[in-house]
């Protein structure tokens, strides 16, 4: 990288960075989110858990809840120092429609979401799109494509996960950085498009 | 890192966060901490009174700069909602301040598009 006096990678942000937005990066179990963030971002990528358990549960404290607690919740995230005074998160975490609270923090204020699918298991793709579509994040779709699989035209990929016409579908190796950020290019022109 | 599988089957119920530490106290208050809210250390934040061990260690790593509610909630490896909640008692001692996400007023949603697409042209290409 040339040096633009852009640099994010110590652990604190630059003194000069006055806006951060975000952006998810969102799909099912082992589609390649996490490699995808880690291949981005200038940092190490973070991750968080949270223990989640029933809406509507009367707790004081965390004891008293200890019997009742459900699952666990992770969201991996990285970041990229964009501008003197731009930064950009990007964080990833799974489709679950429970995760009520995790999904609301996430997709509040984000520009957008870049939905990683793999075309062998698009059906596991249909719970986090379904997310996507409820807290109105427009998105696009990044094939991520697992060595030796056949290609899929984009008009199959579009009538199986009943996408709308304008929808961008790009083909994205996670572990890439170039075509990653092609992805992440993608999905901010589409986003461009639609609020000018 | 521990490798919690997370496709498991869908319940439902819908989850939230089970805690509220503190007695509940300040809870409402930190909803006014996103994600992505730059958080750091005022001066003089750290020795202003007697602080707790967790509340120590935010504004130890607070000290050296800005950095994201998440970022934060990641270093210390605490659920974002406890961080939450250590952040707006801080907020309210006035140990820390904060910037927020995008100021809105002052920046559309077009040009912010605009500068990530410059910033990741110039970055990768
Ligand atoms: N061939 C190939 N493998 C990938 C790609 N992306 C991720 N992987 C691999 O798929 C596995 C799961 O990826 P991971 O990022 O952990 O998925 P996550 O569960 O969505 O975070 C890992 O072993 C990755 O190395 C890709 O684009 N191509
Ligand atoms: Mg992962």
């Amino acid at each position: 990288m040339d040096s633009k006096h852009v640099s994010g990678n110590g652990v604190h942000l630059q003194e000069s960075v006055q806006i951060a937005a975000k952006i998810l990066v969102v799909g099912h179990f082992a589609v390649g989110k996490t490699t995808f963030i880690g291949t981005l971002s200038e940092i190490p990528p973070l991750r968080t858990e949270e223990t989640m358990t029933q809406a509507g549960a009367e707790i004081d404290d965390l004891k008293g809840v200890r019997g009742k607690t459900t699952t666990t919740v992770a969201m991996d995230f990285g970041r990229l120092t964009l501008s003197e005074r731009l930064v950009l998160y990007l964080f990833g975490t799974p489709g679950q429609q429970r995760f009520v609270q995790v999904w609301e923090d996430m997709s509040r204020g984000a520009l957008g979401a870049l939905v990683l699918v793999d075309p062998e298991r698009l059906e596991e793709s249909f719970a986090v799109m379904d997310l996507v579509e409820k807290y109105g994040i427009p998105f696009a779709i990044a094939v991520n494509r697992f060595d030796g699989q056949p290609n899929r035209s984009d008009d199959e990929l579009r009538e199986a996960l009943d996408l709308l016409p304008d929808t961008p579908i790009v083909t994205c190796d996670a572990r890439d950085e170039k075509s990653s950020a092609n992805a992440l290019v993608a999905l901010v022109r589409y986003l461009q498009n639609r609020s000018s | 890192m521990s490798d919690v599988p997370d496709d498991l089957p869908a319940e439902s119920a819908d989850l939230v966060r089970p805690y509220v530490i503190t007695n509940g106290r300040g809870l409402p208050q930190s909803d006014r901490f996103e994600l992505i809210t730059l958080v750091t250390a005022t001066e003089g934040g750290t020795g202003n009174g007697p602080l707790d061990p967790e509340k120590r260690s935010v504004m130890e790593l607070c000290e050296g700069g800005y950095l994201s509610v998440a970022e934060i909630a990641g270093h210390l490896d605490l659920p974002v909602g406890i961080i939450k909640v250590l952040l707006s008692d801080l907020a309210e001692e006035g140990r820390i301040m904060m910037r927020a996400p995008i100021p809105r007023a002052h920046l559309t949603d077009v040009q912010v598009l605009q500068e990530v697409l410059n910033g990741l042209q110039a970055r990768f290409g």
